[in-house]
């Protein structure tokens, strides 16, 4: 579908922009994949995990999980628990 | 033979494990609602305990937060079993399980599938389904059960090595609240370890449930919101490990009427008859 809205505007692929939300906040990114998102939210050598659309992505998936719009994308840490 | 109707006696203190990993104490004891970190540490530290829960939470300050928490329990060298607490269904319960799987490097999981907001009950369905989901999968899981014998059958069909009946809704601190159920699942159970988890207030609770021969006990809130959490944990650690040589001694049986303790035979003035004194 991507390919498709990029063939159709512009010869060069462009980053579309599309609305996701993480951790639960709306909010707008130009990132295709998981890891590029990661990236932009300077999450960059920081431990955490993640699941988008209550699904676990594993680490290793992320940079070839693309984004769709209105993924539901969850990225969690270490925290005390009982 | 009815499992139920085991008979009291002494039994030999063997190592507690689980899933192949032993551990010297049997307390097991939570990270959360400390006054400090600090003081987590140092009370986990006084407790002698050799596994600590833990849990994930959405990351909101760039990872700063998670990593701090992840480099001081790494520091006290202590196993870390991450839990799924807030999960209302077995697919948040799994997808938190595998979440905290690549976080802590562990296939450790305290299962929790919760059914009521008020009472945190486990969700005894959605419970049994996670736990033979993450089974499949290779997790290690402990959960966090009732006493219910027919759901703890199909956990440990599912393939649970270790069940964790509660017992009092968690946070409330009123011991166990169905003491003749929870030792009916000792004896029904009597060779898989038996953690319980949750409900504990004071070292007695732990005590108590030691001497009806469970494994451990799980704690969290009874030494977290202690005026002082490092002795409070020092107090269950001291209660646990007296519950557990009193089970292993073999506790006497109750009675309904008195029974002298001094001897009889030889009791000065004994064979006078009532009213023969001037």
């Amino acid at each position: 579908m991507e390919e498709q809205v990029d063939g159709a505007t512009t010869s060069k692929p462009t980053h579309t922009t599309i609305e996701i939300s993480v951790n639960g906040t709306v909010q707008t990114t130009q990132a295709a994949t998981l890891a590029a998102l990661l990236s932009d939210l300077d999450y960059t050598g920081v431990r955490v995990a993640t699941a988008i659309n209550d699904e676990f992505v594993p680490a290793s998936s992320r940079s070839t999980h693309q984004l769709s719009p209105g993924d539901r994308v969850e990225i969690v840490s270490a925290r005390q628990g009982g | 033979m009815n499992r139920i109707d085991k008979v009291p006696g002494p039994t030999s203190d063997a190592d507690l494990t689980f899933y192949g990993v032993t551990v010297a104490s049997r307390m097991l004891l939570g990270t959360a609602l400390y006054p400090s970190p600090q003081l987590m540490a140092d009370a986990v530290k006084a407790s002698g305990c050799q596994v600590v829960t833990v849990s994930l939470r959405r990351e909101t300050a760039r990872g700063k937060i998670g990593a701090r928490f992840l480099e001081l329990i790494n520091g006290l060298g202590v196993h870390v079993l991450p839990n799924t607490a807030g999960c209302r269904t077995a697919k948040e319960a799994i997808t938190t399980a595998q979440m905290a799987r690549e976080l802590f490097d562990t296939s450790w999981i305290k299962l929790e599938v919760i059914a009521n907001d008020d009472t945190l009950q486990p969700d005894l369905f959605g419970l049994v389904e996670a736990a033979e989901t993450l089974n499949k999968d290779g997790f290690q899981v402990f959960p966090y059960t009732t006493e219910d014998l027919g759901a703890a059958e199909r956990l440990v069909a599912s393939g649970c090595r270790v069940l964790m009946p509660w017992g009092a809704p968690i946070g409330t601190g009123r011991g166990l609240a169905n003491p003749y159920a929870l030792k009916t699942m000792r004896n029904y159970f009597p060779d898989i370890p038996l953690v319980v988890d949750a409900g504990i207030g004071a070292p007695s609770h732990a005590a108590q449930a030691m001497e009806m021969g469970y494994d451990a006990v799980l704690l969290n809130t009874a030494v977290a919101k202690a005026a002082d959490p490092v002795s409070m944990a020092t107090a269950f650690a001291q209660a646990i490990q007296s519950g557990r040589v009193a089970y292993c001694s073999g506790l006497m049986e109750q009675r309904d009427m008195a029974a002298p303790s001094t001897p009889v035979a030889g009791t000065p003035f004994f064979d006078l008859e009532p009213g023969s004194q001037s």
